[in-house]
């Protein structure tokens, strides 16, 4: 990539040159301090009133409160190291739900589970009443499931418009034969994708942005980019792996605001957050893992005076002084 | 912004791009320029221009073979420039559309042409997926060395299958049935100036063996067809997907891309371009054996789209041109053509690592730009 220039004004420092997922989180810890007096950050406003609901994708729908979905005795052993431990917990339609846990304590690998891209060793995960079994990735994201990743995986060589294409695609299924003599159903799953994806692109303030490349925007586009592309699959449940690290408490907040707003689409959201405070803030229920087990479980008052949790976040107790 | 000639936009500071210059044109002047561009392939063996005419050998049999690169480069390009999908082992599906020619028009039976391609592209096409089918679950320089060995394992084949001719290869291959519907004159340069010679002239579309500038019209016709495929698969979800994979494989598949069938598409249409251009190899030359079928020729056809820049297609059509064309433009330095190449590459490496014209954006850039444009002069007004 030799020309990584940036035709927006003056945000030169806090463009995320995100050519390689691992340089990505590298460069977050220093990205926060530099956007803080941003200009940048005024233009980049969210628009909460387009409307973004789930498409219908044909899932059947589960009123307000019931469970969406189940994670059941989850175990996943790697050799010997037992990365989750009879994990168990379960998100009901509509509210937001957050996972938390120390460093390690297995977050991510639960939303790996979730999603297909790891096998519990031996459990399950029920999504609308029945067990994802060993259904690949992409039928899971058809169901209704959809994630965003802790480093950022946007597919940097494309468009922020295509990105996020490449998630409502989920649901076409126009091929060669359609594509290359435009046939209705090319040219009809091509207009309504584009104007969805543009709603979405409008939703997270990145409308202006359709036509860069990923890896041209700044991080904190990236990080609205990769929501957006998640959306874009029409989830019923979204999942959000960390999507503020690397923010500063404004940009968080504006964020946690953001969430609020996708749930009340009709999304159901499960959180990964490492900052207490924000998890508190914006859940209904919180979930706390720590060393692959689920040590606690409630409101988010709950949690907040539960001994084990706190123990587990300032290390008091003797074993985990780490 | 009425009506803007083609001279002003020509005058525009060279900082801008070519192609947005010539996107910039109104539509009447590009297609006139389009018909003109055609028109000049379509003659360009027939003009004798000189220097680039090439002295040694016959320019309409140059011609196509350059044809037959470019073909191949814009199948491959599917495969390694859109899918990120190395593979080292192109040959073999050029073998396959050409021995398949070989052994249903002449070795085995006496179809016609016209039947037996189709047929040659869909035998390339399920060698594709046979190949595809087990190897497309391994990724990066495992594929390459798996494809690698699919290459060389089609053309030992071919060296110790005695139906498909053994190491003798099979000849004997029939032209293509031939149309002698007009004559095209050619140019002579002898007297300095072009002076147009009746004498010398092309039949339109009559396949012989003395003349080969109509098989470089069938070529280059396939080529039209074939870029204009490229062209309306590449826009659609098709090519997204191809991209996405491309560019990061499991975040694609929880993105809802069953990424290993986009794959093995990828692999199968790719496969079916480059049968089709070793059945117009093998329809020309008229005898093939297990030596035109070597390696190297993997090697080049890869070069030529690495050479050009992996997903564009019109880089990679320039990455063939180069590849295909200056060996024999400079047949005199025959002797170093290796040791030109190999230095070639890596001054490119070096210089301009992602190819002689890498992909570009700026046309749906500038569409959606437009677009945009077009909005808000709606919302002013409003």
């Amino acid at each position: 990539m030799p020309e990584p220039t940036q035709p927006t004004t003056g945000d030169d420092e806090t463009t995320t040159p995100a050519a390689s997922p691992a340089a990505a989180p590298a460069t977050t810890a220093g990205a926060g301090e530099h956007r803080l007096a941003d200009p940048a950050d005024e233009v980049t406003e969210i628009n909460p009133g387009v409307d973004i609901a789930p498409e219908d994708i044909g899932v059947p729908v589960v009123s307000e409160g019931e469970r969406l979905l189940e994670v059941d005795e989850v175990t996943l052993r790697f050799g010997g190291v037992v990365a989750l431990n009879e994990v168990s917990f379960h998100i009901n339609k509509g509210e937001i739900l957050g996972l938390i846990g120390p460093n390690g304590a297995g977050k991510t690998t639960c939303f790996n589970v979730m999603t297909g891209v790891y096998q519990p060793t031996s459990g399950a995960v029920r999504y609308l009443g029945k067990p994802l079994g060993k259904r690949k990735k992409f039928q899971i994201t058809k169901l209704g499931i959809a994630r965003t990743f802790q480093n950022i995986r946007l597919f940097a060589n494309m468009t922020a418009l295509e990105n996020v294409l490449v998630g409502v695609d989920a649901h076409h299924t126009t091929g060669v034969v359609s594509a290359m003599f435009r046939l209705p159903k090319h040219r009809k799953e091509e207009s309504q994708g584009y104007a969805r994806a543009m709603e979405l692109l409008t939703f997270m303030g990145l409308d202006g942005k359709a036509d860069e490349l990923a890896r041209n925007l700044p991080y904190g586009d990236q990080r609205r980019l990769e929501i957006a592309r998640a959306l874009a699959t029409s989830p019923q449940l979204l999942c959000l792996d960390e999507p503020a690290a690397g923010f500063n408490p404004a940009e968080k907040a504006k964020l946690m605001e953001l969430i609020r707003t996708i749930r009340d689409q009709g999304y159901t959201v499960l959180l990964i957050e490492h900052d207490m405070k924000l998890v508190m803030g914006v859940t209904d229920r919180i979930v706390v893992l720590e060393f692959g087990r689920k040590i606690a479980e409630g409101s988010p008052a709950e949690i907040r005076d539960n001994p084990a949790v706190i123990a587990a976040y300032l290390g008091v107790d003797e074993e985990d002084a780490s | 912004m009425s009506t803007p000639t083609s001279a002003p936009a020509a005058r525009k500071p060279a900082t801008r791009g070519f192609k947005e210059r010539v996107d910039h044109l109104p539509r009447s002047v590009k297609i006139v320029l389009w018909v003109l561009f055609a028109l000049f392939l379509f003659l360009l063996p027939l003009l004798n221009i000189p220097f680039i005419t090439t002295e040694g050998s016959d320019f309409g049999g140059v011609l196509f073979t350059v044809a037959t690169y470019v073909l191949v480069a814009l199948g491959l390009n599917i495969v390694v420039g859109y899918a990120g999908l190395l593979d080292l082992g192109y040959v073999g599906f050029y073998a396959v559309g050409a021995y398949t020619v070989g052994v249903l028009t002449s070795e085995h039976a006496h179809l016609s042409w016209v039947v037996v391609v189709p047929i040659a592209i869909v035998v390339a096409m399920v060698s594709g997926v046979i190949l595809g089918a087990p190897t497309l679950r391994v990724r990066g320089d495992y594929l390459a060395i798996v494809t690698l060995g699919f290459g060389e394992i089609v053309r030992l084949t071919l060296v110790n299958s005695q139906w498909l001719g053994g190491a003798q290869g099979i000849s004997d291959i029939p032209k293509p049935p031939s149309a002698e519907l007009f004559e095209v004159p050619s140019l002579d340069w002898s007297s300095g100036a072009p002076v147009v010679d009746l004498d010398t002239t092309s039949t339109f579309l009559k396949f012989g063996i003395n003349d080969f500038v109509p098989y470089y019209w069938l070529a280059l016709g396939i080529i039209g067809l074939v870029l204009l495929f490229d062209i309306l698969v590449k826009s659609s979800r098709v090519g997204r997907a191809w991209e996405a994979t491309r560019e990061d494989e499991d975040a694609a598949e929880l993105m809802g891309v069953p990424t290993f069938r986009f794959k093995l598409l990828a692999f199968a249409l790719g496969a079916a371009i480059g049968g089709l251009s070793g059945a117009l190899f093998a329809t020309k030359a008229g005898f093939i054996s297990p030596d035109s079928f070597q390696l190297l020729l993997s090697i080049l056809f890869l070069a030529a789209v690495v050479v050009g820049g992996a997903g564009n297609r019109w880089g990679v059509i320039v990455g063939a041109i180069v590849v295909g064309y200056f060996p024999e433009r400079f047949r005199d330095f025959a002797d170093f053509r290796v040791l030109v190449f190999g230095l070639a590459l890596m001054l490119l490496a070096i210089f301009r690592p992602q190819g002689l014209l890498p992909p570009r954006r700026t046309v749906r850039a500038k569409r959606a730009d437009d677009r945009q444009a077009v909005l808000e002069e709606g919302e002013a007004s409003a």
